[in-house]
């Protein structure tokens, strides 16, 4: 019971602040915003019980993602936005259409999917997550993770080097 | 909380009658409440020792004019705070700079929901725990960007910018030694942790694979020193240079935050360090663990805290200041690659069968070499004080 | 029998944390009171600026900043992650013997290159070289 209310409190906060983001015109607004989405994500995960992947969202996303994201922000000083949104009669026209396509996929997968009224009892405790990580199945997607990580850190590097 | 919960049940007829979800709230509100209150009245402490050893190792008296030996002076510099006007300069971004104050305060307090001050004298025994720390550790870069980006003001977000930068270099190396502590409990929870190290000080993390885990200890115990922000790693709030840093624009109750959060993080880093390297709780002998039949865990692990939050003062008013590029190289250059290292050696270590329960000789050296470093840590704070008590005297002669 | 926190329960073992957190917003929400209370307020024009040593500030503080605090969040980012799968691994590594061992070997040697690659480039420093020779 208590489980299902923090459930949707989490969710209720991670929705309103991923509208903040969006209709914030001010980019510092939208990035704390995205914070919130994040850390309101991660009592998801601890509700749901995996507070490993709880931790890591904090970690990964709120803590080192959003710093970068910041840090480009003020790299990039954004000002804010001006008022004149909307732009040319056929981009609404692509943005609507685009929106609709969304609301479709959304509302199909809401359809087809099976409600379940609480979160199902399974352990994924950090030992069980790390035993299935290196267990062989994983093996070879974990040492290709590493490589994906090295190549993400050239790749920024070299992108970096290019005069902003 | 366990131990809250403990205390409710003997009060009779309390299970019967007091639902569970009453009971756990009652308990853990209780304890958060403990720990605010310790929060909230360590700074008054630790801001007057802090100014008294200033004043020693600077050849000063330090405060005197308030209270008997100046005991009162930081009180009333609470209360000087506390009637303050709020002022909210025209730049500024109003909402941002009124809630990053309380977010720098509440990140650096949840970390004291895992902190084990005794088997059950716990918040919670996070599966997690190490990692959970570290994690709203790095949540508070996010108040500190947004302190500064909100003053407007050019001091606080150069402060800011600088602040966060330097967190999140020595968050790697704090990590990485941190999977070394892991590495030989094979555990992420505090409790775990602690208990590996538990029979005595030869058993500390801190003598394991000596004298590997010692490095190890130093590394740790550095990142955190700069993840507070402290000398020799302040530039952030770097005085000459930035007036003070990401608060540069706040007065007040807000200035009392951000000072409160700096000595909880303090705390919270120094109790970090004594769990993961310093057996936390356990006492350096297991006689002294419990006195008169009561678990004295809680004194061992504040005591371990306070004496680690002391050598920060103490390196404080030792050291210059890093300039910005050395205190990068520092961090990716020195400590990242040793605690790489340190991980490949102790882990191939603990993965030899020889080995895996550390170097023979690794109970031999505990002893002897904290009473060494005790020792001549007594011999020169008596020269000193002796050297001081003199240069008084000759002052007022 | 009562309630204990040792079981796997979720709620259990993270209704601490959010009791922290309840309780600490109280704390400052209450704090963030008593001196809105108490406190005076006389505010002038001139208290309002923005500080600057008592110079008249020139321009905002939001101007473009220095690239290389990009370049540092993003090395920090990759470590970061790395760092997260790692720690599994240093729990669990010891009970699946040599293998798993050999396993991070690898995964620390890759991101060791990575970390010499940045480091043979110069960017690992805050001031690179090419920047100072270059106006």
């Amino acid at each position: 019971m208590i489980e299902s209310v923090l459930f949707y409190t989490f969710a209720a906060l991670a929705l309103v602040s991923a509208v903040v983001v969006i209709a914030q015109k001010s980019p510092f607004y939208s990035a704390f915003g995205l914070i919130v989405v994040l850390c309101s994500l991660s009592g998801i995960f601890a509700v749901l019980g995996s507070p490993f992947i709880a931790v890591i969202q904090l970690v990964v996303y709120a803590g080192a993602i959003m710093v970068l994201f910041l840090f480009v922000l003020m790299l990039l000083n954004v000002q804010r936005e001006t008022d004149d949104v909307g732009g040319s009669a056929p981009l609404r026209l692509a943005a609507a259409a685009l929106a609709s396509a969304f609301a479709a996929q959304v509302a199909a997968v809401i359809a087809r999917a099976r409600i379940v009224s609480g979160p199902e009892q399974y352990e994924a405790s950090t030992r069980k997550v790390a035993e299935l990580l290196f267990s062989p199945a994983f093996l070879y997607v974990f040492e290709a993770t590493s490589i994906l990580i090295l190549a993400a850190l050239v790749g920024a590097i070299v992108l970096a080097k290019r005069d902003l | 909380m366990d131990a809250l919960l403990r205390l409710f049940s003997l009060i009779p007829g309390w299970d019967q009658n007091v639902p569970a979800w009453a009971s756990i709230s009652l308990a853990g509100l209780l304890a958060a409440g403990l720990c605010l209150g310790f929060i909230s009245l360590g700074p008054v402490g630790y801001v007057y020792v802090e100014r008294k050893l200033a004043g020693f190792m600077q050849d000063r008296l330090g405060p005197m004019r308030v209270g008997p030996w100046g005991l009162l002076q930081t009180i009333a510099d609470t209360i000087k705070l506390l009637f303050k006007e709020a002022i909210f300069p025209a730049a500024v971004n109003r909402p941002l700079f009124v809630v990053a104050p309380c977010l720098v305060v509440i990140g650096a307090f949840m970390g004291f929901a895992v902190l084990p001050f005794s088997p059950t004298w716990q918040g919670t025994d996070l599966d997690v725990g190490a990692f959970y720390v570290i994690a709203i550790g790095s949540l508070s870069t996010v108040g500190l960007i947004m302190a500064g980006w909100a003053s407007n003001n050019k001091y606080a977000l150069f402060g800011a910018m600088r602040s966060a930068a330097q967190i999140v270099s020595y968050e790697i190396p704090a990590v990485m030694s941190l999977i070394v502590v892991v590495m030989i409990a094979g555990s992420l929870s505090l409790q775990q942790i602690v208990a590996a190290q538990a029979g005595g000080l030869h058993n500390w993390f801190l003598w394991k694979f000596f004298p590997l885990n010692v490095i190890a200890f130093l590394v740790f115990f550095t990142a955190t020193l700069a993840e507070c922000n402290r000398t020799p790693f302040d530039i952030p709030e770097a005085e000459s240079e930035l007036v003070a840093g990401f608060h540069t624009e706040y007065s007040g109750f807000f200035f009392a935050m951000f000072f409160l959060a700096e000595y909880t993080e303090m705390f919270v880093a120094s109790a970090m360090v004594s769990v993961l390297f310093l057996g936390g709780f356990a006492a350096p002998l297991p006689v002294l663990q419990t006195v008169a039949g009561f678990d004295i865990g809680p004194v061992w692990l504040i005591a371990k805290a306070w004496a680690l939050v002391f050598v920060h003062m103490w390196l404080r008013w030792t050291l210059p200041r890093l300039r910005v590029d050395q205190l990068m190289h520092v961090a990716w250059k020195v400590l990242l690659p040793i605690a790489l290292f340190l991980i490949v050696v102790i882990g191939g270590l603990l993965t030899a069968p020889a080995t895996a329960g550390g170097f023979p000789w690794d109970p031999w050296f505990g002893w002897p070499l904290t009473a060494l470093l005790c020792g001549y840590l007594m011999l020169t704070a008596l020269r000193a004080w002796r050297w001081h008590a003199r240069q008084v005297r000759e002052a007022v002669a | 029998m009562p309630p204990t926190l040792s079981s796997a329960d979720f709620l259990t073992s993270w209704s601490a944390v959010l009791l922290y957190f309840v309780a600490a917003v109280g704390f400052v929400a209450g704090g963030l009171i008593f001196w809105w209370v108490i406190r005076p307020s006389r505010i002038t024009a001139e208290k309002l600026t923005t500080y600057e040593c008592g110079e008249e500030p020139i321009g905002g503080a939001w101007v473009q900043f220095n690239v290389r605090f990009y370049v540092f969040a993003l090395v920090f980012l990759v470590f970061d992650v790395e760092a997260v799968f790692l720690l599994p691994w240093a729990v669990v590594f010891r009970e699946l013997g040599a293998i798993a061992f050999l396993e991070g070997l690898f995964f620390i040697a890759v991101l060791a290159i990575g970390l010499a690659y940045v480091w043979r480039k110069g960017d690992l420093a805050w001031v690179r070289l090419d920047d100072r020779v270059s106006p």
